[in-house]
């Protein structure tokens, strides 16, 4: 028993290495935030976007959702890492990360936006054309803030799989969390820095998990469950 | 034989927090007797039925079904008191996923350990006697409702229960479909099954109950035959519901 | 442009590194039926037990599933592959890797149980239970067939997002599709293997995605 807590909870590592890995959780937070503020904006216009019926947008941005939904985000980091600088094209780790997560997070947003709008009934963008609104003014201040109401329960757990997804930085060396820790591991020999990766993400995490489960057992709620 | 009562509602309260649904219900309901019982919504008809076969769990009192106490004993002994007490709610609550005969089938498979032969040939048996052995291989949603709940009081009865409890079972019908279900209820009747009836349907108390109970805010108001609760209500409660309820 | 194309669409060296490929996807099939085996199984009894009256079985599971939903897959993985080792417990890659991706995806698939079968209404518990039909034979027989068929949509997505995940297992080594995709990338100083792995990735799921937006039209109102 001694032997796994000085593996994994050795205080002498820990203080240690501790500034590296909140130095890692600074660039996890920064880059989170920056996918998430980018996905869901990019989602919610291709959404609206959407809903103005024009077809030849509409395959593009049906084929943008499905091709982002179903590649796998490392993938797609490691072509662009390492493919673009083949065609002139350098760019930084953290650069990468981000657009990746970004337009994963989008296609999923955007999924999730559209769905919303299609349960905002067709009688309300009736009601508000007629009242004068137009198309425009009905999408904003009538089937807009209805269809982001319903979409925000699986939103938030889609925002919170996605800012998981920034420890695949570690992989093309942008200096998160987890490649703070890994480096952290082979410097001390012990595996308590990745102890401290864990327990980071949890902090960091925790209250996304939470937000969503409120969300979901009010929505269980008003269901009559 | 015995003139013990069927069914035995001894004190019976439900209290759901602060809110008191029943006050000392006492009840005494003999072999082959029909017991309707009416009242405002709210009145706790609905709670007390449901604490006869404790779906509702009665905060005190007891329950007597055929000389056995049913408050006591393992969910075992739950599950098989659950077959001698068939009951019939409101929504029908056929399982949709299975077809009709499936759906008369299943308590007798699980619960019962009847053969798949013999469960299938008892539930045809009771099919027919509501009237829908042609539909049995059909899926729930092909039925009309008034179908789906003679379905369902077949369901209740392939399991060979001493009483039959009906929580307004024609409330949730369009008004064509109601006599059907009713028409089932009185063979029932004239089969002497013992039936504790919740319902609004007063043509059919007068023609076919024993006895009528009239309930309000949780306690037994008045009770009597038909004739004397319809023609002679002696409480005011009483009359009071009958003239807003009756056209 | 026509750098563009050598670098990424290189036929060549996409068909030199196919069998390499090839043998990768085989890996990346097994360990898809492992985790998803496992965990549609892992991820029902959690579910139950996150729905359980019984304290002592609730509280653990859902503290399980919170704690995995907010661990980053890659991060448990690198946890268990690396991490266990220090401790002295010796464990295959292929077992780390499984046991990593069940911890992870079972409490997804368990949210996704809970979610169908709470979405059962009472009246089908009443009935049943009121023909005599015990909780178990209940659940077994009424509720989850029901429960399942509501939620398949949502069972599909998360069986999706376990065939991505298997890509991470190329970050320990494992030989999957990735992996190998990689591997060639690193030698042939070419991109195009790993755009192979991208167009095999999107035939298999691509069509899978499509099928689940057709049937979660409708979000919960």
């Amino acid at each position: 028993m001694s032997g796994f807590l000085t593996t994994f909870f050795n205080v002498d590592v820990m203080v240690r290495y501790l500034p590296d890995i909140l130095s890692g959780v600074v660039v996890a937070v920064l880059i989170g935030a920056a996918v998430v503020v980018a996905g869901v904006l990019t989602g919610l216009a291709l959404a609206c976007l959407r809903t103005y019926g024009l077809r030849f947008w509409n395959v593009l941005i049906i084929c943008f959702a499905d091709i982002f939904r179903a590649l796998p985000p490392l993938v797609l980091i490691l072509l662009l890492y390492f493919g673009l600088p083949g065609v002139g094209v350098q760019l930084s780790g953290p650069m990468v990360l981000f657009i990746v997560l970004s337009l994963t997070l989008a296609a999923f947003a955007e999924e999730i936006f559209w769905a919303g709008f299609l349960s905002v009934e067709r009688g309300q963008w009736e009601a508000g054309i007629s009242t004068g609104l137009g198309v425009n003014g009905t999408l904003l201040y009538v089937a807009l803030p209805q269809a982001v109401r319903l979409a925000i329960p699986p939103l938030v757990n889609r925002v919170l799989a996605i800012t998981k997804m920034t420890a695949l930085g570690s992989v093309i060396g942008v200096s998160e969390i987890l490649s703070q820790a890994t480096t952290a591991q082979s410097f001390s020999g012990s595996a308590t820095p990745l102890t401290l990766a864990a327990i980071a993400y949890l902090v960091l995490l925790m209250p996304l998990v939470l937000a969503a489960r409120t969300f979901e057992s009010r929505r269980d709620k008003s269901q009559g469950r | 034989m015995t003139n013990r009562p069927m069914l035995e509602i001894v004190s019976l309260q439900k209290r759901f927090g602060d809110n008191i649904v029943l006050r000392d219900i006492n009840l005494k309901v003999a072999k082959g007797e029909l017991v309707f019982i009416i009242g405002p919504s709210g009145s706790g008809k609905s709670t007390m039925l449901r604490c006869c076969n404790r779906l509702e769990q009665p905060s005190s009192g007891d329950i007597i079904i055929d000389g056995r106490n049913i408050m006591s004993g393992t969910s075992r002994d739950l599950d098989r008191m659950r077959l001698k007490v068939g009951m019939v709610f409101q929504g029908f609550h056929l399982y949709p996923h299975m077809s009709v005969v499936k759906n008369v089938m299943l308590a007798q498979r699980k619960a019962l350990n009847r053969s798949a032969e013999e469960a299938r040939a008892r539930s045809i048996d009771m099919l027919e006697r509501v009237g829908l052995a042609h539909k049995a291989d059909a899926m729930p949603a092909e039925l009309s409702g008034g179908q789906q709940q003679r379905v369902a009081i077949a369901r209740a009865l392939a399991l060979d229960p001493l009483v039959m409890l009906f929580d307004e079972p024609t409330s949730a019908l369009d008004p064509e479909l109601v006599g059907s279900v009713l028409a089932v209820m009185k063979d029932l009747k004239t089969k002497d099954m013992t039936m504790l009836v919740v319902s609004h349907e007063m043509g059919f108390a007068r023609e076919t109950a024993d006895r009528v109970i009239f309930m309000d805010g949780g306690v037994v108001v008045e009770e009597g035959t038909p004739e004397e609760i319809f023609g002679a209500p002696k409480a005011e409660r009483t009359k009071a519901f009958l003239s807003r309820v009756t056209r | 442009m026509q750098n563009l194309i050598d670098q990424f669409f290189n036929i060549a060296i996409m068909s030199k590194s196919l069998p390499l490929m090839l043998s990768g996807l085989w890996m990346t099939a097994k360990l898809c039926a492992a985790v998803i085996l496992l965990g549609l199984i892992g991820g029902l009894l959690l579910s139950l037990a996150n729905l359980s009256p019984r304290g002592w079985l609730r509280v653990p599971a859902i503290l399980f599933t919170d704690i995995f939903r907010a661990l980053p897959p890659l991060v448990l993985l690198i946890f268990i592959y690396s991490g266990l080792p220090f401790a002295g417990i010796e464990i295959s890659p292929f077992a780390a890797v499984v046991l990593a991706f069940l911890l992870n995806n079972s409490a997804y698939y368990a949210e996704v149980y809970r979610a169908g079968i709470l979405s059962i209404g009472k009246g089908q518990w009443e009935a049943a239970r009121s023909t005599g039909l015990s909780q178990t034979q209940t659940l077994t027989n009424v509720v989850l067939p029901q429960a399942v068929r509501n939620v398949l949509p949502d069972l599909l997505s998360n069986t999706v997002e376990v065939v991505k995940l298997t890509s991470l297992a190329s970050v320990v080594s494992l030989s999957e599709l990735l992996y190998a995709a990689n591997m060639a990338r690193s030698i042939t100083y070419n991109a195009s293997p790993l755009v192979l792995a991208a167009l095999i990735y999107l035939v298999i799921l691509w069509p899978v995605v499509r099928l689940v937006s057709r049937f979660q039209r409708r979000l919960a109102a």
